[in-house]
């Protein structure tokens, strides 16, 4: 339907400087083009664009990598690399993916954008600390990526000792540096956000009146600044070790190499919800806007991610149970894993009531969104699989684990990702990005995605280890790798699309309007792309987030079908007329 | 569902920074903020307690052995002497709200001058380790040393390496420490040249408040790790009063 434009449909296209409606004479793209005014800005937005240039970049590495993987084993002798290349490979891809693309993708792009706007605040409320944490992000990035281009690192993103400390030659050291001054990157936007959400909110907006983004972003930010400083201490002992050669987690010199597993995962684990809670932010905004619904059980919602973020911080061990860990503590761990499924399961059955007798539009942004729920829900329910001790153990280490955690890091986060860019592309850019380019796109890379992941479930499970360079000892996997390998390709495919067409649509597209989907954010009620303080009044708010009612836009696609019905009518009469007219004139005229 | 209102600019203020509405809300706001880096920083040597106390649990008799080489004599003066920094860098922050520049300079410069003493003595702690080659990775020549002490070790079926062991987890957390006092030191003498010129007594004294926190903080990190790194080693049957 192209209904979603039509508030301002009726205006004339292409009136850049029409000032009310359209696009604005000054915006916050426009406000200065000198590089200082990029580099040295403290404008939220502007910020947001700098992490966006730089994380797509490191997503590109690190899909470099995931390429070298995925053609190397299509053939069970390693096709194209060395086992040690390939040992590196992996490893740039983990460390790259995970640290500088999914920990910073939702929130440092899209939460930075939206979090000030969603809560009518001119800007976070420490805009120096925000530059710096991109500062910090660029440098620890350029430090990592020299670390990988000149050396290597061959431990996997994990960095276990005592291989990372006492065995792998490669430049673990420099890897480490890069990898904490990220994590400061990213404990600095979660204070931010966690300080801007308590503080700087506009007159009305009460806790319960704000949109389930914030919520989840403020979990996501408890989790930033509180699991953090925790990788940064075991990034350091991991970094004295290595560099003074005394043993901390060596076990040779007394150390605990278990220890460091602990001290790992416990900010590790609640990583894993830093990367896929943004995912849920994005989802709950866009299910109420294509679904013209409220989200179905607001607060089980908001306090669904809080329990997450809670929860997160106690089930560390589930990584650990073919360590020495205690059969206890095991059990534990175990028990509280099983428990995190509950609010996220919350949230899952939660966005598919609010689809029920929804007034659904399948956009873009809906389709990624429709994708990151279901399978977020088979990563889901794996990981349930994965909770359980004694099946954990058979699947430990394996390709079920790497497919299980795909389905929620790229199948979840990446896809919320995409959606959340497609979705606030024209308040970010001003302009539409082409849709059915968009659907291709999205359709392409969900199946692209499956075709990836599944098999690498059947081949996890038939005993295939995850960081197998080659796997000569079973060449019957080799259909399964293929596959998998196929499904990849298709998937660079999905990925390279939309970066074609949105940056084709910044001169091209279609201008959006202020807001193109008839959203009920604030973050809409600006002009598109909005001006550097976001809105010349501050807003007051008087209601609840999704003020969406999907009988009112049924009434409002039938009575758009009228119209044009009207109109197609009034066409055919006219038609019919002029043939009338005609042929009346070619029987008098003969 | 949305009105609007003209934003409370605080206009007339040139303290408020652009993004806040008044000073009420930026003053929240950097409490807040501050106080959230400090939940960062317990997080972060959080994470040195937790292995030190695994360790200690691990290897007590070895950790005692460690212990008793430390000087607890002058670990206690130098506990003293941040104490009282302390108390100095809370009256900076009593005179910062008072509006009393020459006071508050006073008590800034002797909070710099105490927070340096205090990192001299460390200083000159690890100096005599070094002598003696307690310090792993760096000079460790413990074995070349304690030849006796070796010996009543290996009667008492202690490891020597786990004495090691407490060395580098006495250096992580003591060096740790030592660059928060480093940070602390440059950002208190940078306050005390801007208190000089007056900038916290003209109504906007709260970043001296906010370092403050900081200071109290790092304080309070040794106030722990006193006791667990010097006064362990009590009971252990080869005291041997220091080096």
């Amino acid at each position: 339907m192209s209904s979603i434009t039509a508030d301002e449909s009726a205006l004339p296209h292409g009136g850049e400087i029409t000032p009310e409606g359209r696009i604005p004479r000054e915006h916050y793209l426009n406000a200065g083009y000198t590089w200082q005014s990029w580099l040295f800005t403290l404008d939220h937005k502007r910020i947001a664009i700098l992490y966006m240039v730089s994380v797509l970049a490191m997503f590109a590495l690190g899909g470099f990598g995931a390429m070298m993987v995925r053609l190397n084993l299509l053939t069970p002798e390693g096709a194209i690399i060395r086992p040690q290349t390939y040992n590196r490979m992996f490893s740039m891809h983990g460390v790259v993916m995970v640290f500088f693309f999914l920990v910073p993708s939702i929130p440092a792009i899209l939460g930075n954008f939206l979090v000030p706007m969603m809560l009518g605040a001119r800007d976070l409320a420490f805009p120096k600390l925000n530059l710096l944490s991109w500062y910090l992000y660029i440098i620890g990035a350029i430090i990592a990526i020299c670390a990988m281009a000149f050396g290597g690192v061959d431990t996997g993103w994990t960095f276990y000792a005592p291989l990372s400390t006492q065995y792998a030659y490669d430049n673990v050291a420099l890897t480490i540096v890069g990898l904490f001054l990220a994590g400061f990157s990213s404990i600095l936007t979660g204070l931010n956000f966690i300080v801007t959400t308590h503080r700087m909110r506009a007159p009305g907006l009460t806790w319960f009146r704000l949109p389930l983004f914030i919520w989840s972003h403020y979990a996501t930010s408890l989790i930033q600044v509180l699991a953090t400083p925790v990788l940064a201490i075991t990034l350091l002992a991991l970094a004295v070790e290595r560099i003074f050669h005394v043993g901390i987690f060596d076990p040779k010199l007394g150390g605990d190499p278990v220890l460091m597993q602990h001290m790992f995962w416990f900010y590790s684990h609640p990583a894993v919800y830093i990367m896929v809670l943004p995912g849920m932010a994005v989802v709950s905004e866009i299910v109420a806007c294509f679904a013209r619904k409220p989200v179905f059980g607001y607060k089980f919602v908001a306090f669904a991610s809080l329990a997450i973020a809670v929860l997160g911080f106690l089930v560390w061990g589930h990584h650990m149970f073919t360590t020495s860990q205690s059969p206890f503590a095991s059990m534990v761990f175990s028990f509280i894993s099983f428990l995190v499924a509950i609010p996220s399961a919350i949230k899952v059955f939660n966005w598919t009531a609010t689809l029920y007798k929804g007034s659904i539009r399948l956009t873009t942004p809906m389709l990624y969104v429709l994708g990151f729920i279901g399978l977020f829900t088979i990563g889901g329910l794996t990981g349930l699989h994965l909770a359980a001790l004694a099946l954990d153990i058979h699947v430990h280490d394996t390709y079920f684990i790497v497919a299980h955690f795909h389905y929620i890091m790229v199948g979840g986060t990446t896809m919320a990702f995409l959606g959340g860019i497609h979705f606030w592309w024209p308040k970010m850019t001003g302009r539409l990005y082409p849709e059915n380019w968009g659907k291709t796109a999205a359709i392409i890379l969900f199946v692209g995605f499956n075709l990836t992941f599944f098999p690498q479930f059947i081949l996890g499970y038939m005993g295939m280890p995850r960081r197998y360079a080659t796997y000569a000892f079973a060449p019957e996997f080799q259909v399964l790798h293929v596959l998998s390998t196929a499904g990849a390709s298709i998937m660079a495919l999905g990925f390279f699309l939309p970066l074609v067409y949105l940056l084709w649509s910044l001169k091209n597209g279609e201008i959006a309007g202020p807001n193109p989907w008839k959203a009920t954010g604030l973050e809409w009620q600006t002009p598109s792309p909005p001006t550097t303080f976001n809105f010349e009044k501050t807003p007051i708010v008087t209601c609840g987030p999704y003020a969406y009612s999907p009988e009112a836009d049924e009434i409002e696609h039938a009575e758009e079908d009228l119209r044009q019905a009207q109109i197609d009518l009034a066409l055919t009469k006219a038609k019919i007329e002029a043939d009338r007219a005609k042929g009346g004139e070619a029987d008098r005229g003969v | 569902m949305v009105s609007e209102t003209h934003a409370p600019v605080d206009g007339h203020h040139g303290l408020v920074q652009h993004q806040f509405d008044d000073m009420e809300q930026q003053r929240e706001c950097f409490s807040l903020g501050m106080w959230l880096f400090l939940a960062t920083e317990v997080m972060m040597f959080g994470g040195l307690f937790f292995a030190y106390s695994l360790y200690r649990w691990q290897f007590e008799p070895a950790f005692q052995v460690g212990s008793s080489h430390l000087d607890w004599k002058l670990g206690t003066f130098n506990t003293f002497v941040l104490l009282f920094s302390s108390l100095t860098m809370a009256m900076a922050v009593h005179n910062a709200g008072i509006g009393n520049r020459q006071k508050l300079v006073n008590c800034l410069l002797l909070t710099w001058v105490l927070g340096a003493a205090f990192l001299g003595i460390k200083a000159m702690e690890w100096k005599a380790d070094f002598n003696v080659g307690l310090i792993p990775g760096v000079n460790w020549t413990y074995y070349d040393h304690h030849a006796e002490e070796l010996k009543a070790l290996a009667e008492k079926n202690i490891m020597p390496h786990h004495v090691m062991m407490y060395f580098v987890i006495y250096f992580c957390m003591t060096g740790l420490h030592a660059i928060h006092m480093i940070i602390g030191l440059g950002i208190v003498g940078y306050f005390t040249w801007l208190a000089y010129r007056g900038k916290f007594t003209d109504g906007n004294d709260q970043p001296v408040e906010i370092l403050g926190l900081y200071w109290h903080l790092v304080d309070i990190v040794w106030v722990f790790l006193f006791p667990l790194l010097y006064l362990i080693a009590g009971f252990h049957p080869f005291q041997s009063g220091g080096h």
